[in-house]
């Protein structure tokens, strides 16, 4: 397992957000976490990521406890997150968004580095054309590629994607999942999260489906996608 | 690409051309620009020097400032940390250096100086460490207090020679070397006028231009440290923060340690000018240090257009050098300069020299540009 999370507990104040979650991450798969809004979905990532404090619980990557290093460490680990929304930098151009998602990289001028910006502009061609424009004047999709293309740039052995297909036009969410499959195939070990079930689970080599902070249910995502109660709670039934 | 680089060099605006020049040209207006404002007190331009009043003495107060509104620019405007008290630092500096040059001690002012800045600096690391784990709003009040606690402490301590203040500070040690005629202009035409001149370079009383030949000194080795800083990754670190803290930390950045950072700087360069300030003026009491001061200085600041030097030094200059130079009209200058505050954040709300976040992007444009091309090239070679 790349990443293990052991009894997971995180609170917001007296609030429990998600209570006792176990789970693990095999190296080189994608792992996805299913859920209606505040299931806690985006609170496990942040836990992950080093932005949330654990109450109780382990969180360990690659063998080593982070439970309590804080997120810059995790980067430098290997951990990159994509965080929900529109979380670029709004006032820094494309180009400087991507250039500060390599910010943990000591290469900056090197042809490694070009040929990883040139990686991100292959998957998303339309950060390319926008590549001078201001983040915070594109559309919610626009960002969200940013958000992902900048998680990449750290070159991570997993990368923590929160809600990639949110604000997306319906034809482009299909594209965005193709992406997020090519880029597991170049080597990137992914951890979605997703309220978009159907296609989470056609793309996951297992799942996780969380419901009032704690998990549910748990397959590979063919098992989760064929199974009777999943598909009537959150697939429409007749998907 | 639509436009020709001509084109472009000639709708594109000021900043843009004065960038697009060769370097060596671009040095050299640079210089051309630093003599000019080394010999403004001496051309006392007619318009431009104040009636009245010592042109020298108002340029040392315009250069403090400058340099005020350069530091808080690092707290405020690249690292997004709103500092209501920023002149406690400033205080702090000139307190040390009253106490280390006449009040407790005989040191000379250049021992002094690097002991006050050291002071302000520990000063805002202890201010920082607890504060700056809070966010927004609360950071302001907390600051707000930190300079009002600053200056009631000077204000009831018989150490720091409570309200009366401290009298004989050290002046900079200086030389005269010669004497430079200033021009006058009385006849209409400049002429060199010899019984008006400045001694190079001694720091007396009456003649305040050497005075502002110090601080307009120490204005440009901070213009370039602030230049180096902001384009390193420090400066990227604090503009990362300053847009969204949990993305900065996201990105690697451990934003805590780069915002104490932003503050410690920030009170290196106030404690200095404190410092230059009490020198000076050679005597200090606690009404140096209203709160009034740190609103003018982030009004400098936030007039200039935050998290640009260039623009928060004309920020500085509108607020220390606009109310001299219209000294004349009296009590209405205040109220002139309230409306002209005013007009400003109506029309011109991100400062008159906003900052240009383009200038890089802009750069890498070209450079990947410059890489197609070198791509295409091959290709074409190959064919």
């Amino acid at each position: 397992m790349l990443l293990e999370v052991e009894n997971l507990c995180v609170n917001y104040g007296h609030i429990e957000a998600i209570r006792d979650i176990s789970f693990g991450v095999k190296e080189g798969s994608i792992t996805s976490l299913i859920g209606a809004n505040g299931a806690g979905k985006t609170t496990t990532l942040k836990t992950i990521s080093g932005l949330r404090k654990v109450r109780q619980g382990k969180v360990v990557f690659d063998g080593k406890d982070i439970t309590h290093l804080p997120p810059y460490e995790r980067v430098k680990l290997g951990i990159s997150q994509s965080p929900e929304g529109r979380g670029c930098f709004p006032g820094m151009t494309v180009r400087e968004n991507l250039d500060m998602g390599a910010y943990v990289r000591n290469d900056r001028r090197s042809a490694a580095y070009l040929s990883d910006l040139d990686r991100v502009f292959e998957l998303f061609p339309r950060l390319k054309e926008r590549i001078s424009q201001t983040a915070g004047t594109m559309s919610g999709g626009e960002q969200q590629m940013l958000a992902i293309g900048r998680a990449l740039m750290a070159k991570p052995r997993l990368i923590l994607l929160d809600e990639p297909s949110m604000g997306l036009a319906p034809k482009f969410i299909q594209q965005i999942f193709s992406i997020i499959t090519e880029i597991n195939h170049q080597g990137t070990t992914v951890l979605l999260v997703e309220q978009n079930a159907a296609q989470a689970l056609k793309r996951s080599d297992s799942a996780h489906i969380l419901e009032t902070g704690a998990i549910v249910r748990s397959g590979t995502g063919r098992e989760l996608a064929g199974d009777d109660s999943v598909r009537a709670a959150y697939l429409g039934g007749d998907v | 690409m639509s436009k020709t680089p001509a084109v472009k060099k000639l709708t594109g605006s000021l900043g843009e051309r004065v960038a697009s020049l060769p370097k060596p040209v671009k040095i050299g207006l640079w210089v051309a620009f630093a003599v000019l404002a080394y010999a403004l007190p001496l051309l006392e331009p007619p318009f431009i020097s104040p009636p009245g009043t010592d042109f020298g003495g108002v340029l040392f107060t315009v250069t403090i400032y400058c340099l005020v509104a350069l530091g808080l620019n690092i707290v405020v405007g690249y690292a997004g940390l709103l500092d209501l008290g920023y002149v406690g630092f400033y205080a702090v500096g000139a307190y040390t250096a009253a106490i280390l040059t006449t009040f407790h001690a005989n040191w000379p002012l250049l021992l002094a100086l690097p002991m006050a800045v050291l002071a302000s600096t520990i000063s805002g690391v202890l201010l920082g460490w607890p504060t700056l784990r809070v966010r927004g709003d609360y950071l302001a009040i907390v600051t707000l207090g930190f300079g009002e606690i600053i200056r009631l402490v000077a204000v009831n301590t018989e150490w720091l020679g409570a309200s009366k203040g401290i009298n004989d500070i050290a002046r900079p040690p200086g030389k005269a070397l010669f004497e430079i005629p200033h021009l006058n202009w009385e006849s209409g035409v400049p002429l060199l006028d010899f019984n008006d001149t400045t001694k190079f370079i001694e720091f007396g009383v009456l003649d305040q231009i050497p005075y502002y030949w110090m601080g307009l000194t120490v204005v440009i080795l901070v213009l370039f440290a602030d230049r180096l800083i902001k384009d390193s990754r420090v400066g990227r670190a604090w503009e990362a923060t300053r847009e969204d803290e949990d993305a900065a930390e996201l990105m690697g950045v451990p934003t805590f340690r780069f915002k104490l950072l932003a503050f410690a700087t920030g009170a290196f360069i106030g404690g200095l000018a404190g410092a230059l300030y009490a020198s000076r003026q050679s005597f200090i009491n606690p009404l140096s240090f209203l709160l009034l001061f740190s609103i003018m200085f982030l009004a400098a600041v936030v007039i200039g257009g935050q998290g640009n030097r260039w623009g928060v030094l004309v920020g500085a200059v509108v607020v220390a050098y606009l109310p001299e130079r219209f000294r004349e009209f009296t009590d209405f200058r205040v109220l002139v300069f309230g409306a002209a505050l005013m007009a400003l954040a109506i029309f011109r709300p991100e400062g008159l020299l906003p900052p240009r976040r383009t200038v890089r992007a802009k750069q890498s444009e070209a450079e990947i540009e410059a890489l197609e091309e070198g791509a295409e090239g091959e290709e074409t070679s190959r064919v």
